[in-house]
């Protein structure tokens, strides 16, 4: 017994480094292969209240740009307005809408590394559940993964995990985003069939058969396209619509029958 | 010895501070993000107990982890580098960093350079293989190291004579 404790305590800080490495494996492992901690994250009090103070401060310097951006939106949608066959103007019925939509300001950006996750300050007590989608006036961003009282998570395109529904627009050929980590502006397309004809500069989109985006959301344009390795499907380059380096005011995406899409999934899943 | 502690926690906040909020948001050349916190283990002092600087270290990269989301791959990379600090040590200065009238006075610019980049690299290889993991990325993984690695190193360097311990 005595040699055994003699034995430990000489090798006392190699025992330390395996267990605190053990600990830290597990959860490396995890966060590759799971959700993100839901514990450790970043919309957690004291990160989201450093991230918003410090994008408090910083955002000053972009007012000029985020104001021009805002008004060019407004203009468009405008213009949307006008040409729609009702005009209004008094504001909609909101109990008929199916999307409800939130305004919220990026605290904390990041498209390095190969599992992206924004923080955005708007939380649970703004309304912000899990697995709503996040826009930009350009384009699509990513899904609310994590949500605290006042902060939530966003688990961008950007991120080898992301996996959405995209079609290429005004045809229903569908397949799925992806990314392979090389270059922060594009992200690839898969499992759309040989047989579509493409052409470089097509416009995608967000597909149908997702309840998290409507359809029809801007992506991106095909950048390059070849066939995979069975040669029965392409694999397509998509530059994003969104300059992910730039982003301050994000949109969420609110689908209000989700939770209906999702049991009766589930209900006929388990029948 | 109370004045190490204060001096230390006081370099731990600030550090975690300019990681988190200057060099992580950088993206110098899309994706150079300069991991400048390494140079805590440069600046903690030589004759400290060596659990309680393991214990350090993996704090220290645990709440960079989860300031930026990438969980326990800073926790890894530091604690490897905390654990591995002596035998570079030993590498750099030779035995003499063992006895007690040690400091970094009385050693080269040279090898003073080489233990820091020593330290960086080792920080570097563990950091960018584990957030990759996989074979098939290699080359990233290289780009990654060596791009990350130098700019750390000169940001590092620089840091290291503009904020030179004066008391150890």
């Amino acid at each position: 017994m005595q040699r055994i404790i003699n034995f430990i305590l000489s090798y006392r800080n190699a025992f330390l480094y395996g267990f605190l490495m053990v600990i830290s494996l597990t959860l490396t492992v995890r966060s590759h292969s799971y959700h993100q901690s839901k514990f450790f994250n970043s919309s957690k009090w004291v990160t989201g209240n450093v991230y918003g103070i410090s994008a408090n401060i910083s955002s000053y310097f972009g007012l000029r740009e985020e104001n021009d951006k805002l008004v060019k939106e407004n203009e468009q949608l405008r213009r949307l307005l006008f040409n729609s066959e009702k005009v209004v103007l008094q504001g909609i019925d909101t109990s008929a809408i199916n999307y409800e939509v939130f305004s919220a300001s990026l605290i904390k950006n990041s498209f390095s590394s190969p599992r992206n996750y924004l923080t955005i300050d708007k939380g649970e007590k703004q309304g912000v559940e899990q697995d709503m989608g996040v826009i930009t006036t350009s384009g699509i961003l990513g899904i609310v993964e994590n949500v605290s009282s006042n902060f939530a998570t966003v688990q961008s395109v950007l991120n080898t995990k992301s996996n959405i529904n995209a079609k290429i627009k005004n045809t229903n050929y569908f397949g799925s985003l992806i990314w392979d980590v090389q270059d922060y502006n594009v992200v690839q397309l898969i499992d759309i069939p040989r047989l579509v004809p493409l052409v470089v500069g097509d416009t995608i989109v967000t597909g149908a058969m997702s309840s998290i985006f409507p359809e029809d959301i801007p992506i991106g344009v095909i950048k390059k396209y070849d066939l995979n390795t069975s040669r029965s499907f392409y694999n397509i380059d998509v530059e994003l619509f969104n300059d992910m380096a730039n982003i301050k005011t994000v949109y969420l995406i609110k689908n209000k029958s989700k939770q209906e899409i999702r049991t009766l999934e589930e209900e006929t899943i388990n029948e | 010895m109370n004045s190490a502690i204060i001096l230390n926690g006081f370099r731990f906040i600030l550090l975690v501070l300019t990681q988190v909020l200057i060099f992580n948001t950088l993206n110098f050349l899309g994706f150079i993000n300069p991991l400048v916190y390494v140079i805590f283990f440069y600046w903690y002092p030589i004759k400290g107990n060596r659990a309680l600087f393991m214990v350090t270290a993996f704090l220290l990269g645990f709440i960079i982890d989860v300031f930026s989301d990438t969980l326990a791959l800073h926790s890894i990379a530091s604690l490897t580098v905390a654990y591995v600090r002596p035998i570079i040590m030993r590498f750099c200065f030779g035995v003499n960093y063992e006895f007690q009238n040690f400091s970094f006075k009385n050693t080269t610019k040279v090898q003073r350079v080489t233990f820091l980049g020593l330290l960086i690299l080792i920080h570097q290889v563990v950091f960018f293989s584990l957030e990759v993991l996989s074979i098939s990325h290699f080359p990233l993984i290289l780009k990654k190291v060596f791009a990350t690695g130098i700019v750390t190193l000169i940001v590092c360097t620089l840091f290291s004579s503009l904020f030179s311990p004066q008391s150890e």
